[in-house]
Parts: C-alpha cells; sequence; structure tokens
C-alpha cells in the first residue's frame, strides 16, 4: 500500500540524532516489544501480516512513535483475535484495570519463545522453478501500486537497476501478509544507481541496493 | 528496567495502559509472564553487538573465514552461534579505502538482531528511514562520519528477510592485537554504517 510507512525519500523528518542509542526509551516499550513476540502463537498474524497492520494504522498513529504503534497494533490484534472487547479495549485505553477473565488458551512456555527468538524462522524455501532473471541482467522495478502489503517501495517504481545477486525463493510477503499462504518467490538484490533514483545530483559511483521479490521485477527494455 | 526505576515517577498513560493490556492478555493465557521477562533477558543481556563485533574480528584475523563470510554470511555465522529471529539469512558488506556500505530499512526497521541485538532509536526513526537512501553522505556527517568524494556510497535497503552486517575497515595499528582484543574495537554503528573505527592511538 502507499502508506506513511514508504518513508524513502520523503523531507521533513529533520536531522538524526545519533545520541538517541538506546534499542526502548521507556519501561513499557519493553514490555510492548516483548508481549508482542509472546503473543504471537494465538494473534492470527505472522512476520508480514504484522507488518501489514502497522501499515494500516492511521498515519497519525502510525507517527506517534515506534512502540506506540507496536501497542496499538497488539491491541488491534488481541480486539480481532477475540481476546479483548469493546468495552475492555476502551478500558485499556484509559489504562483502567480490566475485570479479570478466565484463562482459556496455553501461553507459549519460556523456553518455547528463547528458543523461537535463539533460532529464528527462516524464510527460503525450495521452489520448483528456476529464477527469471540472472546476476548482471538489467531489470526495472514495475511500476505497481497494491492497496495490500507489498515491499517493493515507491521509491524504485519504475526505475531500472541491475540484478547483483540471487537470494533464493522466499516466503513472499505479499500473499503471506493477505494470510494467502507463504507463495515463495525468487529473490534478487537489485543495485539503482543514486542517478538513476534521485538525479543528476547525485553522487556517481552512489548507489542504493535491494532485496526484490521477482513479481516485483521486468526486464530492462 | 527495575521496580525502583517504575516507582520514582507516577506512572505514563502509556504506561498504564500497557500495563492493562499486560494483564488481559496474561489473565488469558495469551501470554505467560515468564516469557515476556525470559525474552527480555535474551536481548538486554545475552543477544547484542559483541556477536557481530566477534564475527568482524575474526573476519580481519582469519582470511579462510573471512573467504566464507563473503561467500555465504549465514553459513559462516551460522559457524559461530549467531543465527536467531531477524538474522535467519546474512549478507556480510566490506568496507574498503573506496567503498562505504550502510544499512537502512526504509519500509519498518529490519535489522541483524542476532548479531547486532535491538535497533537503536535513531535507526527506527523516521528522519533515519527517509533519508540515508536520498542523502546518505549528509545523515552520515550528523553521526561525524565525513566520507570524500571518491569513496562510493553503497546503501542497503533491507526490503525483504535478509539482513546485512557490515564489515568495517580494520583500524590501523592494531597489527599487535589479537581476536578478543580486535573485537573490543568494533562498535555497533560501524557494524552498520553509521561510523567508522578511529586508527589505533588517534584521539578521534
Amino acid at each position: 500500500m502507499n502508506g506513511i510507512h514508504d518513508m524513502g525519500g520523503m523531507h521533513g523528518f529533520g536531522a538524526v540524532d545519533p545520541t538517541d542509542s538506546e534499542p526502548w526509551h521507556d519501561h513499557w516499550e519493553s514490555r510492548v516489544f516483548a508481549l508482542t513476540l509472546a503473543a504471537s502463537r494465538h494473534l492470527r498474524s505472522n512476520l508480514d501480516r504484522g507488518r501489514f497492520q502497522l501499515e494500516t494504522l492511521p498515519p497519525d498513529a502510525y507517527l506517534r512513535g515506534y512502540f506506540e504503534r507496536w501497542f496499538a497494533r497488539l491491541i488491534d490484534q488481541a480486539e480481532d483475535a477475540g481476546f479483548i472487547d469493546a468495552a475492555s479495549r476502551a478500558a485499556i485505553d484509559h489504562g483502567t484495570p480490566v475485570p479479570a477473565r478466565t484463562k482459556d488458551r496455553e501461553p507459549l512456555p519460556a523456553e518455547a519463545l528463547v528458543h523461537v527468538a535463539a533460532t529464528g524462522r527462516p524464510t527460503a524455501r525450495d521452489i520448483g522453478t528456476a529464477p527469471v532473471f540472472a546476476v548482471g541482467e538489467a531489470v526495472r522495478a514495475r511500476n505497481l501500486h497494491p492497496a495490500g502489503h507489498t515491499r517493493l517501495p515507491g521509491y524504485v517504481r519504475g526505475k531500472a537497476g541491475e540484478v547483483i545477486g540471487y537470494r533464493g525463493a522466499h516466503v513472499f510477503p505479499d500473499s503471506h501478509a493477505a494470510l494467502e499462504g507463504e507463495d515463495p518467490r525468487h529473490l534478487y538484490a537489485v543495485r539503482f544507481s543514486a542517478a538513476a533514483l534521485w538525479g543528476n545530483a547525485a553522487p556517481p559511483g552512489d548507489s542504493v541496493t535491494l532485496d526484490l521479490f521477482e513479481p516485483y521485477l521486468e526486464a530492462a527494455a | 528496567m527495575n521496580d525502583d526505576h517504575q516507582h520514582q515517577h507516577p506512572p505514563s498513560p502509556m504506561a498504564l495502559r500497557v500495563k492493562a493490556l499486560e494483564t488481559v492478555l496474561t489473565e488469558r493465557g495469551i501470554v505467560d509472564p515468564q516469557a515476556v521477562d525470559a525474552v527480555l533477558d535474551l536481548y538486554e543481556h545475552q543477544v547484542g553487538p559483541r556477536n557481530g563485533a566477534q564475527v568482524v574480528a575474526r573476519a580481519w584475523t582469519d582470511p579462510a573465514y573471512r573467504a566464507r563470510l563473503r561467500e555465504d554470511a549465514t553459513a559462516a555465522i551460522g559457524e559461530m552461534g549467531f543465527l536467531g529471529m531477524q538474522g535467519e539469512h546474512m549478507v556480510a558488506v566490506e568496507n574498503t579505502p573506496t567503498v562505504h556500505n550502510v544499512v537502512v530499512c526504509t519500509l519498518c526497521s529490519c535489522y541483524p538482531w542476532s548479531v547486532l541485538g535491538l535497533p537503536p532509536a535513531w535507526y527506527k526513526s523516521h528522519a533515519y528511514r527517509s533519508r540515508v537512501v536520498m542523502e546518505p553522505r549528509a545523515v552520515l556527517r550528523e553521526f561525524g562520519v565525513d566520507l570524500p568524494e571518491d569513496v562510493e556510497v553503497r546503501v542497503w535497503d533491507s526490503t525483504a528477510e535478509v539482513r546485512y552486517l557490515v564489515v568495517p575497515q580494520r583500524p590501523a595499528g592494531t597489527d599487535g592485537l589479537d581476536e578478543p582484543a580486535l573485537a573490543n574495537l568494533v562498535t555497533r554503528d560501524s557494524m552498520v554504517g553509521t561510523a567508522v573505527l578511529p586508527d589505533a592511538g588517534s584521539a578521534a
């Protein structure tokens, strides 16, 4: 989707503050982070859908802050999965305790969660097709504007680049976020010259490289 | 963070909301509070940039390892036990006297957790995400890194599940140091590409 999250090349956000260098500013931020991981078993979501659920927050909510939006997503997911109702949600929004509920699930135990974090969830998959593009080939990012989740940033759409690496086939975020299965696709590292992206004022020789899925690409004429 | 800290100030509205949600999720059996504490302990005390620093120091001292890291970083980092969530598929990119690499995720905040830990706030900031792809040299100057015009800047936008580790240049004057001593010189920011390691003995 063409959302506020697609920030590459936007103006207006000011200077970077390198001294803002810790993962979180406050205790509650760390709880939101860990709650999101710990609850994932029961949230009817996945890595890609989770990203889409951030992107579909209203822009002002998205911009409120990193863990503010993680909290907004978590409460949305909890409601979506039926763990809280509208009244509970209103109470949580006011920061007031919600009447006690009955335990009806088994949470992911600590050892299992730490095991997942320590081993990861690889997204590479074997698929039966050969990659269409070769390393060294000139390609163009398609001019696509899907309303759903995609990992093709706006700033490269329609731009020409070169395949500099093949990454294997991976779970396709556009399908996975829509709960349409993993639908693995070939993934390529594609390098764009800074001048192709930003115009001739960009320093010659500088570049931006993105990992782009095969459906995002076409052969450059 | 301990209880004393929380009790120094009245809880913020966000702290109260998070507590209320955590309580509901716990009562319903959606989360195990011990799992929440355990995953925080993992990322606050066990997984962090010391992992990446060990990879870099080994690449500096062991040419065969450096070759493996170039060829297949996932396998080479896996050898050292540093794969994990948000570090399942790795690529290492090496800085040289003529090439400087810097990593970003413009669409969210993808970052190689298993080798660098959780990302610093600046990495997730809207300013960093929006600007590094378009004006990397200006952003790097804000970090105190002023690259000569003849150094090529390669920005890597982490748009899929491949995570990037920048291998900084080994500082001059470190020939006598062993691998652990070298690892101590490697900073988190140098492995993202927003810092250049100073030469040994320099005041930078």
